[in-house]
């Protein structure tokens, strides 16, 4: 926790270096004292501040920068406290802790973000500081989850399990969440700052969307390093972030970083917070002036803090080390069988189930998209089955993704089925990950202060309409994302098909976009039309599936449909749609 | 000072709970049906002062004045509808907020 920057020449930690990963447990860091006293400490005067806003010894202005840089936010209903989780990884114990403090000082459920984070919706102000010392029993904070800083760094949630991996993000996650927190250069940047790291050839992290994307490559020599790139994000002006250097040898990541962020902190525009994030000044200035800029400053800087020390890299690795699996045959007969016997089962494992590294192993995702549900909630009862699960079928560690489900990493095939069951029983089975009514959807109007229209009630209509599995699998992988206002944390620009909720008039309005993909093909949205009043957003909805069922190819995605066809094609539908009565 | 075009409400969030209260005739109230309306610009300025002089006590945080309209019995219903949002709770958790326990206090009168 900010340790790098903390230590003296050549003394890269202040860990223990011979303090051993602990054997067997889930793979996701552990603290030590180190980190456990400065979660303490931070604890211990967010106490002290919340008690001099209570007595009023700080004003609400002077209190606000220090509540949000402890992930706390005054919303539309009440407080909500946005709780980290690094990389997406969490332990069974750390969902129990999760549930517990829902029950305990909220309302029994918790929503999990687009940034890997659970939010809760109504926690008070004298409770915050308790939270916050339940959250730091199991090694977790909301520190750094809001504010003008670094934020909670985020990853694939496939990482160490997938087939398609050079290498788990994770380690490199870590060694940057340590890095940034803390950081007391970087605290008080031009606007927020986030990061996302892919070690896979298919990113599902969406690195291209993130103010710095990083994905572990190998060089001509079969070196590990990093592709950088700079500048992406969502949001009023959405871009595509751009390679910045194609490789940074690992030794150089975190000095190549400071550069990048010194020349961010000293450019980035102040004035006025809807340029100030890095992408607007990337774009204004040009890549390749930035990356002059950030190779000067790199040159001109003094290495040493961040040199690179392998004992530590290691040391933090050793805690993401593979599980103990066993060695199992590629397929199972018992899942076979029971494919056979139980057809939902069958669509469970054909559309949530992913293959994995190791024989015998699946990555299982738990979609919290039941169809007409609120997407990304989990109920405490929810969450203890969750922990429950990982426990007696994946050395009780979960995660949580982008896209605002759960995934299982290591679930052994032939335990598939009693997962799926113990599942079913409290409403986690639904098989629609990836697929239409897995939807992503910020909490809007229901609950966000900034939102300028709900979100949650459109994406329930959608999956609503759209409820016959059947159907669903049939349209195939299709990426709907939803966003309650412009700041786009439903991330609809880079949906298939994305909605925007705006206020038209003193009413909700929705405006649809088409063509957008989070991927390394990533792509931005284009707008269909004029705003649609909610109850027509399902119908225009349904006219862009009819229209791509009937024009695509055999295995052709909705995104490749539109890409053949041309955006125009989609808004000439949308026109025709509109003149027959549906007012697009 | 121009005068308001509708009927106002003052609203704030309690600093202790961030509970949405609203200006009452005796202080703040949870409930917006108990809500004390500005009719015109003299007393929405009335309602503003006395809000910002609960800011200064560290009582609430995030006032300002939302237009209503009058219904029957003279009770404020907030004309936009974020601030409809406030009164009543999430739209998709009717089980949640203040119309949660709306419905749970007129149970208890039915049961009563």
């Amino acid at each position: 926790m900010g340790f790098l920057r903390s230590c003296g020449r050549g003394d890269m930690t202040a860990h223990d270096p011979n303090l051993p990963a602990r054997p067997n447990a889930a793979t996701t860091y552990l603290y030590d004292a180190y980190d456990r006293a400065f979660v303490r400490e931070r604890v211990a005067e967010f106490r002290d501040q919340v008690q001099r806003r209570l007595s009023g010894g700080l004003t609400e202005d002077e209190f606000r920068p220090f509540r949000l840089m402890n992930g706390l936010y005054l919303q539309l209903h009440a407080y909500m406290l946005r709780v980290a989780i690094p990389y997406g990884t969490l332990t069974a114990r750390q969902m129990r802790q999760l549930a517990f403090i829902a029950d305990r000082w909220d309302k029994g459920y918790g929503h999990f973000t687009t940034r890997q984070n659970v939010q809760y919706n109504w926690p008070q102000l004298v409770d915050v500081p308790e939270i916050l010392d339940a959250l730091a029993d199991v090694d977790m904070h909301a520190i750094q989850t809001s504010g003008n800083c670094i934020r909670n760094v985020t990853a694939d949630q496939f990482a160490a399990v997938a087939a398609d991996e050079i290498e788990d993000p994770r380690p490199t996650t870590e060694f940057l969440r340590q890095w940034s927190s803390a950081h007391s250069e970087f605290s008080f940047l031009p606007r927020k700052f986030k990061i996302a790291v892919t070690g896979a050839e298919h990113d599902r992290a969406a690195i291209k969307v993130h103010d710095i994307g990083l994905r572990i490559v190998k060089n001509g020599q079969g070196e590990i390093g990093y592709e950088v790139l700079v500048g992406g994000g969502l949001g009023r002006s959405p871009f595509i972030g751009k390679t910045i250097r194609e490789f940074v040898p690992r030794a150089d990541l975190l000095a190549y970083l400071e550069a990048i962020m010194r020349v961010y902190n000293r450019f980035g525009r102040r004035d006025n917070k809807y340029k100030a994030r890095i992408k607007i000044l990337v774009h204004e200035t040009g890549i390749d002036e930035i990356r002059s800029q950030v190779e000067k400053e790199f040159a001109s800087m003094d290495l040493t803090p961040f040199s690179y020390d392998a004992q530590e890299f290691a040391r933090v690795a050793a805690f993401f080390a593979d599980p103990p699996y066993e060695s199992l045959p590629k397929t199972s007969a018992a899942l076979e069988q029971a494919k056979r016997e139980n057809a939902d089962f069958s669509n469970f494992v054909d559309v949530n189930v992913s293959p994995h590294k190791i024989d015998g192993y699946a990555i299982v995702t738990v979609s919290l998209k039941p169809i007409g549900g609120i997407p990304g909630d989990a109920t405490s009862d929810q969450m203890r089955v969750l922990a429950d699960a990982s426990e007696k079928f994946g050395f009780g560690e979960l995660r949580v993704s982008h896209e605002q489900n759960i995934v299982l990493p290591h679930v052994k095939k032939d335990d598939l089925f009693a997962l799926w069951r113990m599942l079913d029983d409290f409403g986690l089975a639904t098989a629609n990950a990836g697929l239409i009514s897995d939807i992503i959807a910020c909490p809007g109007l229901d609950y966000c202060a900034l939102a300028t229209a709900r979100s949650i009630p459109i994406a329930q209509a959608i999956s609503r309409r759209f409820a016959s599995l059947e159907r669903q699998r049939e349209i195939g992988k299709l990426g709907v994302k939803i966003s309650g206002c412009i700041n786009a944390c439903g991330h609809h620009h880079v949906g298939a098909i994305g909605i925007l909720g705006l206020e038209k008039k003193g009413e909700e309005s929705y405006q649809i976009t088409v063509g957008g993909d989070p991927t390394l093909k990533a792509s931005i949205g284009q707008r269909l039309g004029p705003g649609l009043r909610a109850e027509e957003v399902p119908d225009v909805i349904e006219h862009l599936i009819q229209f791509y069922l009937a024009e695509r190819l055999k295995d052709e995605s909705f995104i490749e449909t539109w890409r053949r066809l041309g955006h125009e094609r989609f808004k000439e539908l949308a026109r025709r749609e509109g003149e027959d009565g549906s007012d697009i | 000072m121009a005068p308001p075009r509708r009927p106002q409400i003052l609203i704030a969030s309690d600093l202790k709970s961030g509970d949405v209260v609203f200006l009452g005739a005796s202080g703040w109230e949870r409930d917006h049906r108990l809500a004390r309306v500005a009719h015109d610009a003299t007393e929405a300025a009335a309602f503003e002062a006395f809000g910002k002089n609960e800011i200064e006590k560290n009582h609430v945080v995030d006032m300002y004045l939302a237009e209503v309209e009058i219904g029957p019995g003279g009770v404020p219903t907030p004309l936009h509808y974020r601030e409809k949002m406030r009164v009543m709770g999430p739209s998709v958790r009717r089980d949640l907020g203040k119309q949660a326990e709306w419905a749970s206090s007129e149970a208890a009168g039915e049961a009563i």
